[in-house]
């Protein structure tokens, strides 16, 4: 099987794509795919605490591109998850240290490798996003449905097809049901409308997020919420899967949610 | 019932609010034309059709149209009859 390099992005900060990284990688590697998660964000390393494998980090991205280690060192073999990968990055360097050259040349080293490469971009749409976005053959951006995270995704899904990525496919983030029932929340055909892009899921605003963060422990290693669904959902869409759209309205809420919550 | 009509007819809801604030502010993002130089634009497109044909410049409206992820300038301008003088010679511009 040909390896997928995918960038996960946001332009806004916050708005999970790290969360959606952790969870993506390991739904895909649960589902049989070798798959590497790599940490983009130089200097502000947060996947392998999301992932739960901070105590095992001995070499970092940066170690690899400056060839101060081999690739397989920086690797960190998930030991709950057969086949998932992590490359941290490294925290006490800047964004500089990885050049645009590098990182084809690691993508280019790993996709002899994985099935999938998962790169977490930081946000923003400088270096750091550019370098995280170079080598991904598709994208996958991250909203949630505020008018600030709308109109930053805008930008980034221009900046991703100027970079020719294709696809580029969204995930609309904490979407909370109970308020775009009452229209007080942008809903996801709204979003669309707006950014005017594929849909690749939907996730609602779910406690498990944060207590799956605490314990570093990924959703699909056993929690039963709305969202591990949605993010195993979207990893099977990711392997080409179909998988209806989750329907995160209850039937208790009856016709006003059927009409206001989802027109599509 | 009186939930289904509030519902309804107050399209003031916060998230019309803001699908519209997204969808002007778009606009001007996805191309840096700001709505003085679409003035400027329309002064001067008027002053040129205005050489060829006798236009209702009351009815013009000039201005940018989202499509999906492309931004299209739409004008409409109505005439009132085509300008005679235009006809059979040309007009030395």
């Amino acid at each position: 099987m040909d390896c997928r390099i995918i960038v996960v992005t946001s332009g806004k900060g916050g708005v999970g794509k790290t969360t959606t990284t952790a969870n993506l990688a390991a739904s895909l590697a649960k589902d049989g795919h070798k798959v590497a998660a790599i940490d983009g964000d130089v200097g502000l390393r947060n996947l392998d605490v999301i992932m739960g494998l901070e105590n095992r980090i001995v070499y970092t991205l940066v170690d690899v591109v400056e060839g101060t280690c081999r690739l397989n060192q920086a690797l960190i073999k998930d030991k709950r998850i057969d086949n998932l990968f992590l490359i941290p990055t490294a925290q006490s360097r800047t964004k500089d240290s990885v050049s645009a050259e590098q990182m084809l040349a690691l993508c280019a080293e790993l996709r002899k490798d994985f099935d999938f490469v998962l790169i977490d971009s930081p946000a923003g749409i400088e270096a750091g996003f550019h370098n995280s976005a170079i080598g991904a053959d598709e994208a996958i951006v991250i909203v949630t449905p505020e008018v600030s995270a709308v109109r930053d995704a805008d930008r980034i899904i221009g900046l991703l097809e100027s970079m020719e990525k294709a696809p580029i496919r969204l995930i609309i983030n904490r979407i909370k049901p109970d308020m775009v029932t009452r229209g007080e929340m942008l809903d996801v055909q709204d979003v669309l409308d707006i950014l005017a892009v594929d849909l690749l899921g939907i996730v609602p605003d779910d406690e498990s997020i944060v207590t799956s963060a605490n314990k570093g422990e990924p959703l699909v290693l056993g929690s039963t919420s709305k969202a591990a669904k949605a993010y195993s959902n979207i990893a099977k869409r990711v392997a080409g899967e179909e998988v209806p759209i989750m329907n995160l309205f209850s039937d208790s809420k009856g016709f006003f949610s059927w009409l206001f919550g989802k027109k599509k | 019932m009186l939930d289904f009509v509030s519902k309804f007819f107050k399209l003031e809801r916060s998230k019309n609010v803001a699908k519209e604030r997204l969808q002007l502010v778009l606009i001007h993002d996805r191309n840096d034309i700001s709505p003085e130089i679409l003035n400027s634009l329309k002064v001067e497109m008027i002053a040129t059709i205005k050489k060829y044909l006798e236009i209702d410049e009351a009815g013009i409206e000039i201005e940018l149209d989202r499509a999906d992820r492309s931004v299209a300038l739409v004008a409409n301008i109505p005439l009132k009859n085509i300008n005679r003088r235009t006809r059979g010679r040309s007009k030395r511009v």
